[in-house]
């Protein structure tokens, strides 16, 4: 089956004031499938992702040169930004939920983006959360606040609350390194589960996390990007040095 | 080790001064304000005529010429320093925020006495100008100076309130399309509310307990004001101006100490309420 | 109307509000300066008003303010720096520093007018001190005890640990390293505190108006008469305006708040360097 090509990063250069995070980064996300960015801390992943949603423009001394391309559209561009982050989801971190109830926080995106109606709203409430595996845990909770939620069940929160503004593509930001080991099977199960309708993107430090979960892993040091294959290719026969000493855990 | 002793006890003696000066404060207030307090009671609140020369003591008209003054001050001032709070927090440029922060320091800093010299002098003569009043001397006067005056109080603390979301909600918001005043609106002031809250009690405090800049600006009439553009007097304008001519120990003495209790326990629970909830911010 | 021209809008207002802030403290100074410019001179501050203030200068009024924040300062910083000392130094957060934080909150927060209140009531009749620069002086010493005191606290907490355990661990005492280490390096940052409760305790009008202030232009003899006062003199003169007697107020207006401007000033440039040092 051949895959489009959802995301093109061309030539990326990024500086925060006059240090250079991100060196001439080349790569295509594939359309539906999940694509791991792995790296030792510092290489400039997270940067890379936040890209993509134009996140790092909320930093002031931030540079960009180069283009990337969502469905042939160079986002950096002078484009509609508030579109382009609801077609591109993100999930932080550290989990962020509003500090509102259950359902506020689901319903936040869709309000914004207009929707009143309280039907729809139900509808979207129930079907993000279904979609991402909380809907159990929390339909009798959707007045309660969203902080007394615990870390996982938050984590996940902040996931339904993404897909409430339906995007393409989500971008996981290390989604489980503030999580317990439960919590982030779950995640993993959910990952899977969603690219058979999203583009993923998912930056991770754990490396046995990349390996179970994406299709296709790059490998980033020091704001270059080493080495970019299919994971089976990447974690059993890599072709650049570093990636192999990564990999098989001599640094990082 | 005993040098230390006696030096710490020094200290404590020194730090429970403050303490030491309000038990002084209520102590004499209430000496001499409460009896009266106790003989007429609820028609010393309630009463709306403050004749001193029959013993007729109601403090009905100061208590709704503070309360009015305060509120237009507030109506005023609320919007107007949550704005510029807002500016400082979320869109001031590095330059503007350098500009504005003195400029507000200074604005807290003018002597009421100024403000109200202000206030007589141009805000006075401009109402009466444009609105065709007799002397301009009104709570509409009153409220604007106010106004001026509690604003860095707003400004200040709910910039502090605002500074203390965390950045985490502002980024989810964001990332979810929405645009910064979005965000502004739907997410940081909601929790920013409690600090902005306790901000607006807090100047509520120091808006009844102003008395220089009131007292030039309100006219000093001892009637309940009917509307805005009357004009009125306050309870603190009330003790300064008639406490020079009456003689210490007297009804009109005692009756001036009671209004003084009130100002005191009104602005004492305000204060008080504004501590709490900036307590529980945390 | 979609959301880009709410944000549009909306950012307009905001920035508005900020220009309209700077605006009025603008005002407010030019309309001092130019018409108080004209009444300053020489003459001004250092003779004596003559008329009732129509004419003549304000140099009772300069003299009697000075006095006044004199004993003021000298009421509020060593009660307020002992007492800081006190939280800093010798107290574990509990009961004890919750009362005494509570005390200075709540006094900071009375009305200048029940000061003065009080001040008449306690100082000027019951201890039969009468009218006079000393009760004046400790009314208003009361009022800025608690800004003092906070500043203080601020200052003395900024010291770094390190310091202190330095100190202790060459086997000083408690009372050594707080003379040698602490308060020299916090010496700055209490200073700003005085300079902020100076500026304050200049511009009060009530808590003197009944303890210490007359109308008569005497010069006081000794902290047991009465004076002028800047704050005072502005309200009299504003009272009863005439041209005159206005022109006057604008330059008395002009010298207090050129006091406060200068004190506020220094006060911040104090705290920056102050910020600046205890960054290493």
């Amino acid at each position: 089956m051949i895959m489009k090509t959802k995301i093109k990063i061309e030539n990326l250069n990024l500086w925060y004031g006059t240090f250079q995070a991100l060196k001439n980064i080349n790569l295509e996300i594939l359309e539906k499938c999940v694509t791991a960015i792995i790296g030792p801390s510092g290489c400039g992943k997270s940067t890379l992702i936040r890209c993509l949603n134009r996140m790092n423009d909320l930093i002031d001394s931030v540079r960009i040169e180069g283009r990337i391309f969502i469905d042939d559209v160079n986002i950096l561009d002078d484009i509609d930004v508030v579109s382009l982050r609801r077609r591109v989801g993100m999930v932080f971190q550290k989990p962020n939920p509003f500090p509102m109830t259950v359902y506020d926080n689901i319903a936040y995106g869709p309000r914004i983006h207009g929707i009143k109606d309280r039907k729809t709203l139900d509808k979207i409430v129930e079907n993000t959360l279904k979609e991402s595996a909380l809907w159990e845990e929390v339909k009798d909770k959707l007045r309660t606040p969203a902080l007394d939620l615990s870390g996982g069940q938050q984590q996940r929160l902040c996931i339904a609350r993404c897909l409430a503004v339906n995007p393409e593509i989500i971008l996981f930001d290390e989604p489980c390194s503030a999580l317990d080991p439960i919590s982030t099977g779950r995640i993993e199960d959910l990952i899977r589960k969603l690219k058979e309708n999203y583009t993923i993107v998912i930056v991770t430090h754990n490396m046995q996390q990349a390996a179970r979960v994406s299709d296709y892993t790059a490998f980033m040091y020091l704001g270059e990007m080493l080495e970019f294959d299919t994971t089976k290719n990447i974690f059993t026969k890599p072709k650049n040095e570093k990636t192999e000493s990564y990999i098989s855990g001599r640094f990082g | 080790m005993n040098r230390e002793k006696l030096v710490e006890r020094i200290l404590l003696i020194c730090a429970l001064s403050a303490i030491f000066v309000i038990f002084l404060i209520i102590m004499f207030l209430f000496k001499e304000g409460l009896p009266i307090l106790k003989k007429e009671g609820l028609s010393f609140i309630f009463g709306r005529f403050w004749e001193p020369s029959k013993n007729i003591f109601g403090a009905l008209p100061f208590i709704i010429g503070s309360l009015s003054v305060t509120f237009l001050a507030l109506l005023i001032a609320v919007p107007l320093g949550l704005f510029c709070a807002i500016f400082l927090s979320e869109i001031a440029p590095g330059w503007a925020e350098s500009l504005l922060r003195p400029v507000i320091e200074l604005l807290a800093g003018i002597p009421s006495i100024v403000y109200g010299m202000f206030g007589l002098i141009i805000i006075v003569r401009a109402i009466k100008v444009s609105i065709g009043l007799p002397t301009g001397e009104s709570v509409l006067a009153g409220g604007i100076v106010l106004a001026l005056m509690i604003l860095p109080i707003i400004i200040s603390i709910s910039e502090d309130s605002i500074n203390a979301v965390p950045r985490a909600y502002k980024e989810g918001s964001l990332a979810l399309g929405a645009t910064h005043w979005q965000t502004i609106r739907n997410v940081i002031i909601p929790s920013a509310s409690s600090g902005i809250l306790a901000s607006v009690i807090l100047s509520m405090g120091r808006a009844i307990g102003e008395t220089m800049a009131v007292v030039l600006v309100l006219g000093n009439v001892e009637m309940i004001p009917r509307s805005i553009f009357n004009p009125a007097e306050a309870l603190t304008s009330v003790i300064l101006l008639e406490m020079g001519e009456t003689p210490v120990g007297g009804t009109h003495y005692q009756a001036l100490f009671a209004i003084g209790i009130l100002l005191f326990v009104i602005v004492m629970l305000l204060n008080t309420a504004s501590i709490l909830i900036r307590r529980r911010m945390r | 109307m979609n959301v880009y021209k709410e944000e549009k809008i909306m950012k307009t207002l905001l920035w508005g509000s900020a220009l309209f802030t700077v605006f009025i403290l603008i005002a407010i100074l030019s309309f001092l300066i130019i018409k108080g410019a004209g009444a300053l001179s020489i003459d001004f501050l250092t003779k004596i008003p003559t008329d009732s203030g129509e004419k003549g200068g304000i140099f009772p009024a300069i003299l009697g303010t000075l006095y006044l924040v004199t004993i003021a300062v000298l009421t509020a910083a060593p009660l307020g720096i002992g007492g800081a000392i006190y939280l800093v130094e010798f107290q574990r957060e509990g009961i004890i520093t919750k009362i005494i934080r509570f005390g200075a909150d709540t006094l900071n927060g009375v009305p200048s007018i029940i000061f003065g209140l009080f001040g008449f009531a306690f100082l000027v009749y019951y201890l039969k001190l009468g009218v006079c620069i000393l009760s004046g002086g400790l009314t208003l010493g009361f009022m800025i005890l608690p800004t003092v005191l906070r500043t203080s606290e601020e200052a003395l907490r900024a010291v770094p640990r390190g310091d202190k355990e330095g100190s202790y661990a060459l086997g000083a005492t408690k009372l050594q390293t707080i003379r040698n280490i602490v308060l020299p390096q916090s010496f700055s940052g209490i200073i700003t505190g005085i300079i902020l409760g100076i500026g304050r305790a200049a511009g009060e009008t009530a808590p003197i108006i009944f303890t210490a202030a007359i109308l008569n232009p005497v010069l006081p003899k000794s902290v047991f008469d009465p004076t002028m006062t800047l704050p005072t003199h502005l309200y009299n003169l504003v009272s009863e305006a005439t041209p005159d007697k206005l022109l006057n107020a604008y330059g008395t207006a002009l010298v207090l708040v050129m006091i406060i401007l200068i004190t506020t000033y220094s006060a911040l440039l104090l705290r920056r360097y102050f910020t600046r040092n205890i960054r290493r």
